[in-house]
């Protein structure tokens, strides 16, 4: 047993720390957060240079084919930066679809395009209000075409291609449901852009009319590949979140140590002290749980599921804690457009919903232990 | 990262597994499974009994204090064997609750700062469990600040003599022996004039008297010292250095407490999968599936949280402050846990003890909850190293830092 990523992870996290911390700077960040760009173009190609787009795509298809373990390393780096790019659509969720259900013409295709950043990728879920559902999936295939909206798609407005969950049967099962890729440069498809808490990483309304789209994985399937790529994408946002949170914590210490009121640092404020060491523990927890849940995706092991849904449960809890109280310890300042807690905060909010509500994750975590326990 | 065993490791869990087969009291498992925080009933047996029979059955074996040297009764395992040991023994490991403090606390600190012969006479018959020690460490005047309190010992040939009491001791009424911090010089800044000894607690002039809890249960008690006399070769560190003897011991006790808590979690998910309610199944209803999920990613953050620990010990590294974790979270949801398992139980849940539904596990929680809030540490004292220790942030202002003892306020008004 080790509960730790070995020397070269951390090396590597040392690596893209450093590489972010160049290339990603809040006034980056703020370039496009203040909607001045779509998003950071520069640091994707960077990105893409360094080897992180592709750190667990297998090197027949263009990666570094590291692992999974590798790119949970990363994927704290991108959370702690709050870098804005299309990471986590790109390559937890289309990545990791095709990786799980494409055709090897599809894998060829699509795969070294993401490991040399020239594609980006989305998954098209939601359609409306609700969490992730059979039932809420509207959207029909039907001789090869589809026909449908979705929203919020996450940097649907960027992307080149778009994993689609359709209906493809009304037997009222999970059956129903198959995926599809669509190229989304290609005819019968109107984006537009949609204002969202978090600038630093877009969301759009995608129109399908009669777009043609190829099948991902076998027809009926779409549902249980799904649930796997959720689960694998919410431990690699967990790790995300867990960088978010970490920055946070950070952030409101240094803050906690330099700003004087009564004559004294804030920090040497009890309420003060504990608010942050609360901050600290949620981190922590998050952080344990991540682990636990890297090890299942990276050793794709029968716990995964239960792991998953805890480690998205606690990294999304621990962000936002995280988060708003460190807007807290910084009072006034903290609530400026101009100091950057803010973009944190809508960070942490946004990424609370993208796969799904806490709600969602809590019925998926007892299901899932129930099961556990039964067998 | 590997949560699967290595050869070698799943070599001693087989080994492990094997012996505690063959040799734990089997008759005791039903009810040590039942048992929670608060409630341990063994039917028709003294749990110190059973406690003590079963840790000397795992000494005679090579099968106590597992971290401990071989030379001191131990059995010179690694970590990550501990975690092993702990997996196997299940319920079982119960039994040794009775010996936290003694081989977690005082035992550690004996290595760090007896003679060598103490080491050896005194250490092997703690572990296997013939001899019991308890923690004499607070007072009325100090508890959260523990430099605080106000037991003399004053020098008198080759002996000191001890007068003064103490307060919250777990376990001294069965105790043999304890750790025990005085005050050797009030004229001096509270640091720096406290000195630590071990002493016989059948000594003449000690007297122990059970205090009664909020439980209702009497775990701890009140000691008091009247001339008790110490040979100065039971001293622990210099004299006057027992500041910093104690903070050997208070280091082991949150990794000691912190990584035997219990959370409620699991006896409150067991409950809600069998639990009726009004409308329906329990572990069906939306409000009580968000309750559970939240404190089911608590306890096992917890868990992954310690098993991180032992990895970084694994590596060398010493139990940091991180360890006041543990202690922190699982007080306050243990409470919280019990609370929601009565509310979920309607007015019957006022109803207690063997009356009550499962006899009365979550009342007895309940009211030994606020204990583990305090005991090793409160709440806000758990902070306070976080916020210290591990964030590097400021100290509270000390007032009294400066000011010899004997000048120090002693009531608030
Ligand atoms: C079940 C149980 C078993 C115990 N067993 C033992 C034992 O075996 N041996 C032993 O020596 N002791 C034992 N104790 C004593 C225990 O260590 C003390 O009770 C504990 O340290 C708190 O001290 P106190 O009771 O004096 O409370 P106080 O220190 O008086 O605290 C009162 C309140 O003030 C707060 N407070 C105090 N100082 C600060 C501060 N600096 N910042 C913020 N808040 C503060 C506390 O958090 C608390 O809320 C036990 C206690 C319990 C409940």
């Amino acid at each position: 047993m080790n509960f730790d990523f070995s020397d070269d992870q951390k090396q590597l996290r040392d690596q893209a720390r450093k590489f972010l911390a160049e290339k990603c700077s809040p006034k980056a960040v703020r370039v496009v957060l203040d909607g001045k760009a779509p998003y950071d173009k520069d640091l994707w190609k960077g990105l893409a240079e360094m080897g992180f787009l592709g750190v667990a795509i297998p090197e027949e298809f263009g990666g570094a084919g590291a692992g999974h373990l590798e790119l949970c390393v990363i994927a704290e780096e991108m959370g702690r930066a709050n870098a804005p790019v299309p990471f986590s659509s790109t390559v937890y969720l289309a990545a990791e679809a095709l990786l799980i259900a494409g055709s090897e013409a599809q894998k060829k295709k699509w795969l070294p395009a993401i490991a040399s950043g020239e594609a980006i990728g989305t998954l098209a879920l939601f359609e409306g209000k609700g969490n992730p559902a059979p039932k809420n999936v509207k959207l029909t295939a039907a001789n090869g075409v589809l026909n449908g909206i979705k929203k919020p798609v996450a940097d649907g407005a960027i992307a080149d291609f778009a994993v689609v969950a359709a209906r493809n049967g009304s037997s009222g099962r999970d059956s129903d449901i198959s995926l599809f890729l669509v190229d989304l440069k290609a005819g019968g498809v109107e984006i537009k852009s949609l204002t969202n808490l978090d600038p630093t990483r877009g969301q759009a309304e995608i129109t399908f009319k009669d777009a043609k789209a190829e099948p991902l994985g076998a027809a009926g399937e779409g549902w249980s590949i799904l649930t796997q790529v959720l689960d694998r994408a919410a431990v690699l946002c967990a790790f995300e979140q867990v960088g978010g949170s970490d920055r946070a914590l950070e952030m409101g210490r240094d803050y906690a140590l330099d700003r004087i009121a009564f004559g004294r640092q804030i920090g040497s404020f009890q309420a003060i002290k504990h608010m942050l060491a609360d901050m600290y523990v949620s981190a922590t927890l998050a952080r344990s749980n991540s682990y636990y849940g890297a090890w299942a995706l990276s050793t794709n092991a029968a716990e995964l599921p239960e792991a998953a849904a805890a480690a998205r449960i606690s990294a999304t809890q621990a962000f936002q804690h995280c988060a708003k109280n460190n807007i807290q310890v910084h009072g006034g300042m903290g609530f400026t457009w101009e100091f950057d807690c803010h973009m944190y905060y809508r960070r942490a909010n946004a990424m609370a919903l993208g796969l799904g509500s806490l709600s969602y994750w809590e019925d998926q975590l007892i299901d899932r232990m129930r099961k556990k326990n039964a067998a | 990262m590997n949560f699967d065993d290595t050869p070698q490791e799943a070599e001693f869990r087989a080994i492990a597994r094997a012996w505690i087969g063959a040799n734990a009291p089997k008759q005791y498992e039903e009810d040590l499974r039942k048992s929670s925080l608060g409630r341990t009933v063994l039917k028709n047996a003294n749990i110190l009994e059973v406690a003590k029979a079963w840790q000397k059955k795992k000494a005679d074996a090579g099968w106590a204090c597992l971290h401990w040297p071989k030379e001191y009764g131990g059995r010179g395992s690694s970590p990550i064997e501990r975690v092993i040991w702990s997996q196997e023994e299940g319920p079982f490991g119960q039994l040794s609750r009775m010996f936290i403090i003694g081989h977690g606390m005082c035992g550690p600190t004996m290595m760090a700062f007896a003679r060598e012969e103490h080491k050896r006479t005194y250490l092997p018959p703690l572990a296997s469990g013939e001899k019991v020690w308890c923690q004499l460490f607070s007072e009325p005047a100090g508890g959260s600040d523990v430099a605080g309190l106000r037991t003399r010992a004053e020098k008198d040939g080759d002996d000191w003599v001890i007068n003064g009491q103490k307060i919250w001791t777990s376990g001294a009424h069965y105790s043999d022996y304890g750790i025990l911090l005085t005050r050797t010089d009030p004229t001096v800044p509270k640091h720096k004039g406290l000195t630590m000894f071990f002493l016989d607690m059948k000594s003449p002039g000690v007297e122990v008297r059970p205090i009664k809890q909020a439980s209702g249960a009497s775990d701890f008690n009140e000691v008091y010292f009247t001339n008790v006399r110490i040979p100065d070769h039971q001293r622990l560190g210099e004299v006057g250095d027992g500041w910093n003897v104690s903070l050997t011991t208070l280091m082991n006790e949150r990794s000691a407490i912190g990584a035997a808590v219990s959370t409620g979690f699991h006896e409150l998910f067991e409950y809600c999968s069998s639990l009726m309610l009004d409308d329906g199944p329990a572990i069906e209803d939306r409000a009580v599936r968000s309750k559970l999920a939240n404190w089911a990613v608590k306890a096992s953050g917890l868990k992954y949280t310690s098993m991180r620990a032992i990895s970084a010990l694994s590596k060398g590294e010493r139990p940091g402050p991180e360890n006041s974790i543990g202690k922190l979270v699982a007080g306050s949801m243990i409470q919280d846990v019990a609370t929601y398992a009565l509310d979920l139980q309607g007015a019957s849940g006022v109803v207690s003890g063997e009356d009550a539904e499962l006899a009365g596990r979550f009342q007895a929680m309940l009211l030994r909850a606020p204990g583990t809030r305090v005991e090793g540490g409160t709440d806000e004292i758990m902070r306070n190293i976080i916020a210290e220790r591990v964030l590097g942030l400021p100290g509270d202002i000390r007032v009294d830092k400066d000011v010899p003892f004997n000048k120090i306020p002693t009531k608030g008004r």
